[in-house]
């Protein structure tokens, strides 16, 4: 099918090094010794652990729930024992450890109790975001963001496009090229159950576009066929993009395919637009028809460093090192250990690190494949940088105010819109880390930000207090003159015993002048305690003045 | 296991600064053959010594900054103000001329301001504005091009020209003939029309006049190299040209003997030299695609009032140093639209 | 008679471009926080004390009335920036009588060790430690602003500061430049590597 495509700005054409996984068909991974389940494997909150320490699970079975909205399942990837739950190793650029289930494989991979499959077209809506939540999908492209979230657009956004992202435009990455290769049936069937899903009651099916760079023509062609093959060319097209990086980008590839920019800010159900990466929707199909939870994924594994690159399917929890010595690992090459592709992966330092969902390829390279960075060079303000950028922004500028920690100027320059794609660094003749330079401000500006809530919060805390004090304060003052008002009474009648009714009158007299008189007092007393506790506090002293 | 930990992207373009640095410098070859053929060794002898001060005051702060001199010298920025320098200083400007116009671009109009990338005026800019100011008479007499020079169209010979330039141990005083250049002669015309000029002035004959083309054309070949190699965009320089082409055609289709004409402006001075290696200088100018263009236009227009109404007759280093002030200002105004945003601030 | 007239004009001048400053002071008039508020929302709100004020909204009273901008620790260089951006005054740096700017830390009671006397609690500016007479107390460490008035009056040291953790979700990428600037605060990181080697073969 023959749309108008549009460009977006920048963008750069890396070596792709792609045909370096493409040789051999996917791969199971063996089972390995150990998994190790982080909790944290996607945006939004823990999950919660639901096992403990001993506990045998079976395949599939549910270890971890969501805790909160914005936050997924945890299945067990294969049967065993939970060896413990502790901080190990997680995917992460700063090396730091995150909780994690680690499980004891006992290689029977038993299966527990399935999901019942479900037929997408008999099941109200509902219960199929109930299913893919049960399933614990998070988005398998890059940042795991929950799908359920993803597929449950407000109200007031009419979805009218579904885009599935099969642009794979990093370099080095070809596990979606292979699963659309090999598994097209499931890709185009997970479409269905998401377009399904986003059809709203009664309306017209959303139009469902897969952008897909050109450089991939043989998974093209075999997703067309089977959309033939299926009878769903009016639903569902098939749309070659060109080869340009970050073509796939969700910003970028939703301007390419309709046109439209989602606003600063905003999500893009705002325009309409759903957009899903191409594995999730086979963990759609997966979970809905077979009933299976997301346990499995396909993921990359090249790099120079590999005597054997190819795509495995591989368990959620492996540790990289066992698929890293199954692919051929020549330690001695290995330089630089990379989580996702070349422009916007993390390194890291530790091949325990285990695969998780969005674990899309693990790149093991060489010195002479991506040489250490060389020195940084005085900016010269070229404005390459700033031709490359999808964003539109001006990466020097940016680079300036980030440098010299001027992080307003850094927000009027639109800091925020940055992507972190990594093209302005690419060209940039000076080979000036900008990337780090805006992550280091994103973190300290988000970080100030946070400073001021808690600031604020802590400054109500202690107004609160004060105030409380000073209410606990004049409460206790009081109480002490009503004592010694009582006492004084008992006083008073203790020395005047009544003698008759004359001087019963007198008295009487004498103790309403007494109260009336005590009264006056502490009417003024009252007026000056309610005064004095607070003067300790700030605000009550300052609007005296 | 000790493997490297960076941030990403990990993957980057071959070529560093300095190889764009190297391509200016190549671009400039055409220019300076055809300085060479037609005014003789002056300006290839005057950028060998510029380009040899240019290195050695940049050694000399690099050292005093204590920073690495190797690692510095590589960029080869020093270098394309030196050459940039040579070319523009008439043939036979004396050493010392060239010697202070380059230590105070590379010394003070360049690091004191912070080095490469910090300075906010163009360094060969500000050293050739120095010795313009301070050196009128030497920065205004020209040689006279090949035809004129001599009987038999003969340049002067190397030595000679080494003799005038470093006038050490020889006494002997060359004779060159010095004379305006065009844009002089026009600029002095006193109630002269254009015409008459054309007529009165040897360095306006065809043959002479033909020597200053050739030169621009050489610097336009240079230029549109370097945009095709992408060291540039094109905005600045032809947002320059066409509007001083524009503006200067105006004013002489309305009274064609008292304005120079749209090509004595294009060809007949600096502007080429101007248009794709001063002007083009990253560091000073404005960086959004709108601001080189408001950038670019600005100094043709500058360079058209100064010539026409100002001292100088040539008036590109002060445009250019002008809009050098303007550049962060137009910067603030001319920020593209960020990918979803409507309208920028 | 014409010094006359021009008295007279000048006055009738000075008197309608008054009155018109005096309109648009009125009219266009922008509505701001008070300056001390201002300033109070610049401070950390830890209540810790140490710039010599009982809390953060006295120093700001005092910074208001001109007392120096670099006496709070805890809001360190960026607090002493922001303020100077607002008043217009000097950067300067932290005056090291009040302390020096630490990582931010939060309290931690050793519970085995607590007697539960209740003195911290009442000393926590923020009420942020949680327990009762002969109880074990403990921290609540998101509302904890690690001013560290509570470690004194514990009669049994059981209170620590603690650095705050870093975690994945609150660690982010540094200044590609900051082991450079711990050494050598003008050099860039190039400076390092290629000026180091240098250096170091020179030596």
């Amino acid at each position: 099918m023959n749309r108008g495509l549009r460009d977006f700005h920048g963008g750069i054409h890396p070596p792709e090094n792609k045909d370096l996984s493409t040789q051999v068909a996917i791969e199971t991974a063996p089972i390995p010794d150990k998994l190790v389940l982080p909790l944290q494997q996607h945006v939004g909150q823990q999950s919660k652990a639901l096992v403990s320490e001993g506990d045998y699970v079976l395949k599939g079975q549910l270890i971890a729930a969501a805790e909160g909205y914005v936050s997924t399942a945890l299945h067990a990837p294969t049967s065993g024992v939970i060896a413990s739950i502790q901080n190990a190793s997680i995917p992460h650029p700063s090396g730091l450890s995150g909780s994690c289930i680690i499980i004891e494989s006992d290689r029977k991979d038993e299966w527990g109790k399935r999901l019942q499959p479900l037929d997408y077209e008999k099941v109200d809506v509902s219960e199929l975001l109930k299913r893919i939540r049960e399933a614990g999908i998070a988005g398998l492209g890059g940042a795991g963001f929950p799908t359920s979230v993803k597929l449950n657009p407000s109200a007031e956004n009419t979805i009218v496009t579904l885009i599935i992202n099969a642009a794979e435009c990093e370099p080095y990455i070809t596990a979606d090229d292979m699963l659309m290769r090999e598994r097209s049936e499931q890709v185009i069937k997970g479409i269905q159950i998401i377009a399904h899903m986003l059809k709203p009651v009664g309306c017209l099916p959303v139009e469902c576009l897969i952008g897909i760079e050109d450089n991939k023509p043989e998974a093209a062609e075999t997703l067309e066929q089977t959309v033939k093959q299926l009878h769903l060319e009016h639903e569902i097209s098939v749309v070659r993009i060109p080869t340009k990086y970050p073509s796939g980008g969700e910003k970028q590839l939703i301007q390419i395919l309709t046109g439209k920019e989602v606003p600063n800010g905003g999500i893009p159900a705002d325009v309409g637009i759903v957009c899903q990466n191409l594995g999730t929707a086979v963990a759609v199909y997966k979970a809905v028809a077979l009933g299976e939870p997301l346990i499995s994924r396909i993921t990359t594994l090249t790099g120079r460093a590999l005597e054997h690159p190819k795509n495995l399917e591989v368990l959620i929890g492996t540790p990289i090192r066992s698929l890293l010595n199954h692919c051929g690992l020549q330690q001695i090459k290995l330089n630089r250990l990379i989580i996702g592709g070349p422009m916007m992966g993390v390194t890291i330092n530790d091949l325990d690190t285990p695969i998780i969902k969005s674990t899309n390829c693990v790149l093991a390279s060489t010195s002479e494949e991506l040489p250490n960075p060389t020195p940084q060079q005085a900016c010269i303000r070229c404005g390459m940088c700033a031709e490359a950028c999808p964003a539109s922004l001006l990466p020097q500028q940016l680079y300036w105010y980030s440098k010299t920690k001027d992080f307003d100027k850094a927000l009027n320059h639109n800091l925020l819109d940055c992507i972190e794609c990594g093209a302005c660094t690419y060209v940039c003749p000076s080979h000036i880390p900008l990337v780090q330079y805006y992550r280091f401000a994103k973190g300290e500006i988000r970080a100030q930000e946070h400073d001021h809530t808690k600031s604020e919060h802590a400054k109500q805390r202690f107004e609160a207090r004060q105030h409380r004090l000073a209410e606990e304060a004049a409460q206790k003052e009081a109480k002490r003159r009503e004592r010694s008002k009582a006492a004084k009474l008992r006083q008073q009648k203790a020395t005047i015993p009544p003698h008759n009714s004359e001087s019963e009158s007198n008295s009487e007299d004498k103790a309403a002048v007494i109260q009336a008189a005590l009264e006056r007092v502490k009417s003024k007393k009252d007026k000056t305690s309610k005064l004095t506790p607070e003067v300790s506090n700030g605000s009550a002293a300052r609007e005296e003045e | 296991m000790n493997l490297l930990s960076v941030s990403s992207p990990h993957l980057t373009r071959t070529g560093g600064t300095g190889d764009v640095m190297l391509l200016v410098i190549l671009a400039t070859l055409p220019g300076l053959t055809a300085l060479t053929y037609f005014f003789g060794w002056g300006n290839l002898i005057n950028v060998v010594w510029a380009t040899t001060i240019a290195v050695a005051s940049e050694a000399l702060i690099l050292k005093l900054r204590g920073r690495s001199l190797g690692f510095y010298l590589r960029d080869y920025s020093a270098v394309v103000t030196g050459v940039l320098l040579g070319l523009a200083l008439p043939p036979f400007a004396p050493w010392w001329l060239t010697l202070v116009a380059v230590s105070f671009a590379i010394i003070i109009a360049k690091h004191l301001y912070g080095g490469l990338g910090n300075n906010l005026f163009n360094p060969a800019m500000i050293g050739y504005a120095l010795v313009l100011i301070a050196f009128p008479v030497e920065m205004t007499s020209w040689i006279a091009p090949r035809s004129l020079a001599s009987a038999t169209g003969e340049i002067a010979p190397f030595v000679d020209t080494l003799n005038v330039i470093f006038p050490f141990h020889s006494t002997t005083t060359f004779d060159a003939m010095t004379m305006a250049t065009p844009l002089d002669a026009f600029k002095h015309k006193g109630d002269l029309t254009a015409e008459q000029v054309w007529a009165a002035e040897a360095v306006l004959s065809a043959k002479s006049w033909m020597a200053w083309q050739f030169v621009s054309l050489g610097y336009l070949i240079g230029g549109a190299y370097l945009l095709y190699r992408k060291v540039f965009t094109w905005h600045a320089p032809i947002s320059m040209l066409l509007t001083l082409a524009l503006i200067s055609a105006a004013f002489w289709l309305y009274a064609p003997n008292s304005f120079a004409s749209p090509q004595l402006h294009l060809l007949g001075g600096a502007t080429m030299l101007a248009a794709f290696f001063i002007i083009t200088d990253p560091v000073t100018s404005a960086t959004s695609v709108k601001g080189k263009l408001i950038y670019g236009g600005l100094i043709g227009l500058l360079i058209f009032m100064i010539r026409t109404w100002g001292n100088y007759p040539d008036a590109v280093a002060f445009s250019v140093l002008l809009m050098n002030f303007a550049a962060p200002f137009i910067d603030i105004y001319s920020q593209p639209r960020t990918y979803g945003h409507k309208i920028h601030k | 008679m014409s010094i006359v007239s021009a008295i007279l004009v000048l006055l009738l001048l000075a008197m309608v471009f008054g009155a018109v400053l005096g309109f648009a002071a009125i009219r266009f008039r922008v509505a701001e926080d008070p300056i001390v508020d201002q300033i109070d929302n610049i401070l950390p709100q830890t209540q810790c004390g140490q710039c010599g004020y009982p809390g953060c909204r006295p120093y700001a009273e005092a910074i208001a009335n001109g007392d120096a901008i670099n006496k709070c620790p805890p809001g360190g260089e960026s607090t002493i920036q922001e303020l100077a951006d607002l008043l217009g005054r000097e950067v300067i740096p932290l005056d090291a009588e009040q302390g020096i700017e630490e990582g931010k830390t939060v309290a931690y009671i050793r519970e085995a060790e607590c007697i539960g006397c209740t003195k911290c609690i009442q000393a926590c500016p923020v009420d942020a430690i949680l327990g009762a007479a002969k109880l074990m107390h403990t921290i609540i460490i998101d509302e904890c602003t690690g001013c560290d008035l509570c470690v004194d009056p514990c009669p049994v040291d059981c209170i620590e500061m603690v650095p705050l953790r870093k975690t994945a979700k609150n660690w982010y990428w540094q200044h590609p430049e900051i082991e450079v600037e711990l050494n050598r605060k003008e050099l860039i990181t190039s400076d390092k590597i290629a000026g180091e080697a240098d250096r170091e073969n020179a030596a």
